[in-house]
């Protein structure tokens, strides 16, 4: 209350001066110092070294990094095993993602209808394997897909889940199984703060909960649906963990099998400045492909 | 938005007066929907937990969803025992790294996210901006080089190089500027003025208590992200006692090849890991819930 602005006769009118600054500063402060250093400089920094380039002298010569522009975005597009693992985390979203959203809705759809009993007991039921860290989740599904450990041996001996053409989808299947239950509390919860009397009106019309569900239910949890369809298309285009942990089970996933196990590959070699690149084209995918989806659901929604 | 401090757990029964009976074959067939649901995501643990109670010899030779002798706490006296305790440094640095790092990083982000939805002052909106698109930043993009700036100090492989960086949550601050908006009246804050309590003195005693539900549910998000979180660690830790527990599992499965009997503390190890957020989660789960839905909120 210090900074009361009184209008002083004679001065121009401006705007109010800022209340609370000092508190203000508190507040903000420490998450925006936190949020530039671990945030914004490493994306600063990822760019500044994707422009470089490593020469040397001669064979023998010092290596030292110089401004190269944008020669490592070249040799990102040119690099093929890169471009193949964008194209294969595509297809494994194009599938994982609404195949999971789908069963996820048809199961919160299925928790606020009156058809199920027990409600407490299931919504307990499918959110614990969130608790399961990916890391954990696909050890324990390697040993339930492997040939002669797994509980299922009599299934698993005959088909090979982990061979090169299926290992993707067996894969999918352990990122389904950790986050349809995150997936389905978030669209539960939007459905629970639906006014009942909607239903209750159409109930009374005659209509059935399949048609409740689809006419009315569904467009007004399309917000929710979207929500869960934006995180969902992050984790798709960062998987990195579950891939990583295959390949301790199998040989069929390689070292560059998504763009992340490639961005860590290269850094190994050591090429920093290629994995930079990567690392950039990469963000800026996400991104674009996030942002896309919500312009896109918005436009429709309008 | 009342919705978002009090969800309801179960909306609460209609009025069935001429309400028409769902019919049996519906009320069947979801349950059956419901029931083999139960199974697919259930299945797994308890397989999980069945091969922790067995011998290495048992592990293969007995029916795999079912009890043979019962050696669980021998199994656990083993795995603490192997490698001079290294699994149990590794389940506390995990709560370390999640426990430490959430409350700062709930605390952080409350502040952030409340002075955003509170205060009106130049920069406001363009902050909130920023902070959203970090909120679309994948983790792990910033990984790399996160670990080329902390070897411009030469503290890779440290403890903070993990610790440091997963405190910021921009989510959190999303989140928590959504709450305050709705649930943190002006005429409150008015009132505090008005008796001489300081802003920062308001915050934490009137304001922090009325945006609890969110900061439970931030604090548990990211809980969950840093415990599971792997690729950060796995970039720039060498050091296997500063391993977070995932990590440390992890590098004992490619070893199995190997190291054949180490197989049994994998699974039990991944047993054990999973069990402090399930705790924590059903414990909790009063709050988060309502939560839960605040983000798909218009």
């Amino acid at each position: 209350m210090t900074t009361q602005s009184a209008v002083v006769p004679g001065v121009k009118p401006r705007r109010s001066p800022i209340r609370h600054k000092r508190a203000i500063a508190f507040f903000i402060v420490p998450f925006a110092a936190l949020f530039a250093a671990f945030y914004l400089l490493p994306i600063g920094w990822a760019v500044y070294q994707s422009l470089l380039v490593v020469e040397r002298d001669g064979t023998f010569g010092k290596p030292v990094e110089v401004f190269g522009g944008l020669t490592q975005y070249i040799l990102v597009f040119q690099n093929e095993e890169f471009w193949a693992s964008v194209g294969r985390v595509l297809l494994f979203g194009a599938v994982q993602v609404p195949v999971m959203l789908g069963i996820a809705l048809v199961l919160a759809l299925l928790l606020d209808s009156p058809l199920v009993k027990g409600k407490k007991f299931f919504r307990l039921a499918f959110f614990v394997p969130y608790a399961v860290p990916g890391v954990i989740a696909a050890i324990m599904w390697g040993y339930l897909y492997s040939p002669n450990l797994s509980p299922f041996a009599a299934f698993t001996s005959e088909v090979d889940l982990l061979s090169p053409s299926t290992v993707l989808w067996s894969i999918a299947n352990v990122v389904t199984w950790v986050y349809v239950g995150y997936n389905m509390l978030i669209i539960y919860s939007a459905l629970l703060a639906l006014p009942s009397e909607i239903f209750e009106a159409a109930r009374l019309d005659g209509a059935n909960q399949l048609q409740i569900a689809w006419s009315i239910k569904i467009p007004l949890v399309a917000p929710a649906i979207t929500l869960t369809a934006i995180f969902s298309i992050i984790g798709t285009l960062q998987l990195l963990a579950e891939p990583q942990v295959f390949r301790s089970f199998t040989s069929s996933v390689s070292s560059t099998f998504t763009p992340n196990l490639a961005v860590y590959a290269t850094s190994a070699v050591p090429n920093v400045s290629l994995a930079a690149a990567m690392s950039v084209v990469l963000a800026l995918a996400t991104f674009a492909l996030s942002f896309g989806f919500l312009k896109f659901t918005q436009r429709k929604a309008d | 938005m009342t919705t978002i401090t009090k969800a309801p757990l179960d909306r609460p029964a209609s009025t069935k007066l001429g309400a028409p009976k769902e019919k049996l074959a519906s009320r069947t067939a979801a349950m059956i929907i419901m029931g083999v649901s139960t199974l697919y995501f259930l299945v797994p643990i308890w397989w999980l937990f069945i091969s922790s109670t067995k011998s290495r010899e048992q592990f293969s030779s007995t029916a795999a969803l079912w009890f043979a002798d019962f050696n669980l706490f021998t199994n656990i006296a083993d795995l603490i025992a192997y490698n001079d305790g290294v699994y149990l440094k590794w389940m506390l640095n995990s709560i370390l790294y999640a426990g430490s790092g959430a409350l700062l990083g709930t605390l952080f982000a409350a502040m952030c996210g409340y002075a955003l939805a509170k205060y009106r002052f130049p920069g406001r909106e363009l902050i909130f901006n920023v902070v959203l698109g970090g909120v679309l930043v994948p983790a792990t993009a910033l990984a790399l080089p996160l670990f080329l700036i902390f070897s411009q100090f030469n503290a890779t492989n440290t403890f903070w190089s993990v610790f440091l960086p997963s405190i910021v949550s921009p989510f959190g601050v999303y989140l928590a500027r959504i709450f305050a908006a709705s649930s943190v009246p002006d005429e409150l804050l008015e009132a505090a003025r008005l008796d001489g309590a300081s802003e920062i003195r308001t915050f934490f005693s009137v304001s922090r208590r009325l945006m609890t539900p969110a900061l439970v549910t931030i604090f548990l998000f990211q809980f969950v992200a840093i415990w599971n979180n792997f690729f950060l660690p796995l970039i720039m830790l060498r050091d296997q006692t500063l391993f977070p527990v995932t990590l440390g599992l992890y590098t004992w499965n490619s070893q199995v090849n190997q190291i054949p009997e180490i197989r049994t503390f994998v699974i039990i190890g991944a047993f054990l890991s999973i069990i402090p957020l399930i705790i924590a989660f059903l414990s909790l789960q009063r709050f988060w819930r309502g939560g839960l839905g605040a983000g798909s909120v218009k």
